[in-house]
């Protein structure tokens, strides 16, 4: 079972959980503010998406793996 | 529009793991013999198309908008793990994937492991195939139910990942060698900038947004993707080169 749930998340989450946590985070607040009427909220996912990604790449690199 | 995407992202999201699971089973198999590693492989083959059965039906059932925010955010997570991989490989930061060392490495504990028959089963044999098999065929059987499902096309998804299946072990069984010539990096880049855009699109779509030009939109962000990822391997290769320069004039002094 543990190595079932181990598979799950290097599958899914992998090596940076801050990933996740960004993606999850953006589309919360993406559908709050889609919900509240404002559905031209379109550019919210690439900007975060930029932002997620050249904090986890440069980090990485910073660290050599 | 959306068809071909689904095709080629499909595709191409297969075979890397198909290349992989194909690796595994060809050192297996080529040091201890065909007999197990094929009842292995055949024995993952049912279970995952049990696990596919099961899980299909489920996803289907799911409210479409729910689905393509919840499949929307998985396939960013999961595209965007890929793209940063391959970013960092090929800006330096990180060794290439090498099919190479892996069959190597995997050629060597065959070897060392103990023989165990049971049941006229070499168990080794049968365990390691089941398992590379299963689970990348897990991946790959999530990617096809994702995107099958959540563009009412499991058919289409399915036969890329067909597709992938019989061009892979077309040109395994040709080479009868590891697939180390593949451009697996080049791939991976591609199926992650794929996959981080149809979540992006999906995910977008599923939290309630419109997106200007409809399905129109997915290139446009395919094309921002990309650009996004070249120039962060720009960045990397940079930082990289500029560590290489440090720590070689530190071990010049």
């Amino acid at each position: 079972m543990r190595a079932f749930l181990r598979f799950w998340y290097d599958f899914i989450v992998g090596d940076d959980w801050t990933i996740a946590v960004g993606v999850v985070v953006a589309l919360g607040v993406t559908a709050l503010l889609a919900h509240g009427g404002m559905t031209s909220v379109w550019w919210l996912l690439p900007l975060a998406v930029a932002v997620g990604l050249s904090w986890s790449v440069v980090r990485a690199s910073s660290k050599g793996h | 529009m959306r068809d071909v995407f689904l095709f080629i992202a499909g595709f191409l999201a297969c075979s890397v793991e198909m290349v992989e699971a194909l690796t595994i089973v060809l050192a297996v198999g080529v040091t201890r013999g065909w007999r197990s590693t094929v009842i292995g492989v055949g024995v993952a083959t049912v279970a995952l198309a049990a696990v596919i059965a099961a899980l299909g039906p489920a996803l289907t059932a799911i409210p479409i908008d729910a689905l393509r925010a919840v499949v929307g955010g998985l396939l960013l997570i999961f595209g965007l793990q890929w793209l940063r991989k391959a970013i960092l490989r090929a800006g330096g930061a990180k060794a290439m994937h090498d099919e190479d060392a892996i069959y190597n490495e995997e050629v060597l504990a065959a070897r060392a492991a103990r023989s165990e028959v049971h049941a006229g089963l070499d168990w080794y044999s049968f365990t390691v195939a089941f398992k590379g098999v299963f689970l990348e065929g897990l991946e790959v059987a999530f990617i096809v139910v994702t995107f099958g499902s959540n563009q009412h096309n499991v058919a289409l998804a399915a036969l890329s990942a067909v597709a992938a299946l019989v061009v892979v072990l077309a040109v395994g069984l040709l080479v009868h060698a590891p697939l180390s010539r593949v451009p697996e990096n080049t791939m991976k880049f591609a199926v992650g900038a794929m996959l981080t855009t149809f979540g992006i699109f999906w995910g977008g779509e599923g939290a309630g947004v419109a997106w200007p030009g409809n399905d129109a939109a997915i290139p446009a962000v395919l094309v921002f993707v990309i650009g996004l990822s070249v120039a962060l391997v720009a960045v990397v290769r940079r930082r990289h080169a500029a560590t290489s320069q440090v720590s070689g004039g530190m071990a010049v002094r």
